[in-house]
């Protein structure tokens, strides 16, 4: 992602962040907390880089076209048969959707 | 031998030491030439900055730091039989061997899309890959890193490829490895590593996650991550077969989500039982060895993914997933209860112990570091600073089948 991307889709989340005033509540301790369990929990499975392992890769390109409230779900409750497991416990379903936007943005840090 | 040829030899050593130190290598210390040996070292995987620490587990220090490996996650490492040379398979498919005297990478290939882990067979020569993109198993040289076979790991009758997990060496420079998406064990036989031979276990159990081998290199043992169970396959007869044991080990109750994949990489055995994590479970279930029954389960602090023997058997020591992961604990084997529970900080991942186990090195993920515990006192007497550390491999590994 070149520099210019990069700084669209940034600009693109931030507006999003603006018409979602319940990502807005997520606080800047609490997304750096998310962007860790991302990174380092999902990351045991999907890869560090989100390029996949025992789970399917999250890249764009991989996510692209399925529905963010979809992706949302699954990260919420789970897909019953594989090991995704539901992360409700974890997560508000803000900060699910925060997650997403997250992934198909690729903005992973 | 005559006493000016070890003369020579050791001066040949000796200059070929001063070489290393004056490329600025990890040998030198306290400034004078001094010979050093590995069998106290290790690696540990700083993952997120896909690289490697050096450690000195006499000195409880590091050495060196590697970079340049890639992508971390769930990364492994098993050692050339000298003890100099740690093989590192990262998540991305790169295969890394690292030069613990020298302190820096001796050759990387990027070998697969996605990688899990490896193994080194029983003579040293050859380095086995395990992969899940595309899904098989690669053979390697293990000093040239030159490709020598690739394994598909193909199943059913649709050519599909599954990925590979729980890939270990066994005696008769063989490897073992399970198929997580064929329901599958592959024995395969490397004595002609151009060349290799497989044997397949078929309907084995539903999606083997990992597996292991006992320390005698005799038995196999798959995990079971769609069922309660584990394979078995006795590798002295392995025409018998694979067989299932503990079935129905959850009684029928819903497992719990599993937040992380439990592993079976190290054989935690005493005592003639043995101790494996319940996937899905706040349980550690014991086996009894003898009649591959279950001898007892022990509630635990959460769901276990490291259930590791101390050397003498005498302990086992678990850590937990989330969000049980800044706990330890420790087991009794002889009483099969806990007589410790450690809380060392966020995201315990991993632990190793020294090679005869006074010490226990845990890596403690989210607060970037590395400690070290006392075994028989429990006490603290060492922390490193590390980069979100996951795995530690000691070099003593390099002697033991299956690690």
């Amino acid at each position: 992602m070149t520099h210019v991307q990069r700084a669209a889709t940034l600009a693109a989340v931030a507006s999003a962040l603006v018409v979602s005033l319940a990502w807005a509540d997520i606080a800047a301790p609490r997304r750096a907390a998310l962007s860790n369990l991302l990174v380092q929990d999902c990351g045991s499975c999907h890869g560090l880089t989100m390029r996949g392992g025992l789970g399917p890769a999250l890249t764009p390109e991989a996510l692209a076209g399925k529905p963010p409230v979809m992706l949302r779900d699954v990260i919420l409750h789970g897909r019953p048969g594989t090991p995704m497991p539901p992360w409700q416990p974890f997560l508000t379903v803000e900060e699910a959707e925060w997650l997403v936007q997250v992934l198909i943005n690729g903005l992973v840090p | 031998m005559v006493g000016a040829g070890v003369d020579q030899w050791v001066g040949a050593v000796m200059v070929r030491y001063a070489a290393l130190i004056a490329a600025g290598t990890v040998v030198a210390t306290a400034g004078c030439t001094t010979l050093r040996a590995t069998g106290d070292l290790g690696l540990v995987v700083e993952r997120a900055t896909g690289s490697v620490q050096v450690v000195d587990t006499s000195q409880r220090a590091p050495l060196a730091q590697i970079t340049g490996l890639g992508d971390l996650s769930h990364a492994s490492v098993v050692y050339s039989r000298d003890q100099r040379y740690g093989y590192v398979f990262g998540r991305d498919g790169g295969l890394t061997k690292v030069d613990l005297l020298r302190g820096r990478v001796d050759k990387r290939v990027v070998q697969a899309g996605n990688a899990i882990g490896g193994a080194i067979s029983q003579d040293g020569r050859v380095v086995a890959v395990s992969n899940y993109q595309p899904g098989g198993v690669k053979l390697f040289d293990a000093d040239s890193l030159a490709l020598l076979a690739e394994i598909p790991a193909t199943f059913g009758g649709e050519g599909k490829r599954s990925k590979v997990v729980g890939l270990v060496d066994a005696p008769g420079r063989r490897f073992v490895c399970s198929l997580y998406d064929g329901d599958e064990i592959w024995l395969i036989d490397a004595r002609d590593p151009r060349k290799p031979g497989v044997t397949k276990f078929s309907g084995v159990g539903k999606q083997p996650y990992d597996g292991t081998v006992t320390p005698d290199g005799r038995f196999y043992i798959a995990g079971l991550f769609g069922e309660d169970g584990l394979a078995l396959v006795d590798l002295w007869h392995p025409d018998r077969g694979a067989r299932r044991i503990l079935r129905g080990y959850g009684r029928g109750e819903q497992a719990l989500p599993v937040y992380k994949m439990p592993h079976l990489d190290s054989w935690a055995m005493a005592g003639g039982r043995a101790f494996v994590p319940a996937a899905g479970r706040h349980e550690v279930l014991v086996i009894d060895m003898q009649t591959w029954k279950e001898a007892a389960r022990i509630s635990v602090a959460g769901q276990p993914i490291f259930v590791v023997a101390r050397p003498d058997g005498r302990q086992v020591w678990v850590n937990y997933a989330l969000p049980n992961n800044d706990v330890v604990q420790v087991i009794d084997t002889e009483t099969a209860q806990i007589v410790k529970t450690l809380k060392p900080g966020k995201a315990v991942l991993h632990l190793e112990f020294t090679p005869r186990g006074e010490a226990v090195w845990l890596s403690v993920r989210d607060e970037n570091r590395v400690e070290v515990y006392d075994t028989e006192t429990f006490e603290r007497v060492a922390q490193l600073t590390a980069a979100k550390p996951s795995g530690i491999f000691f070099t003593s590994r390099a002697h033991r089948i299956g690690l």
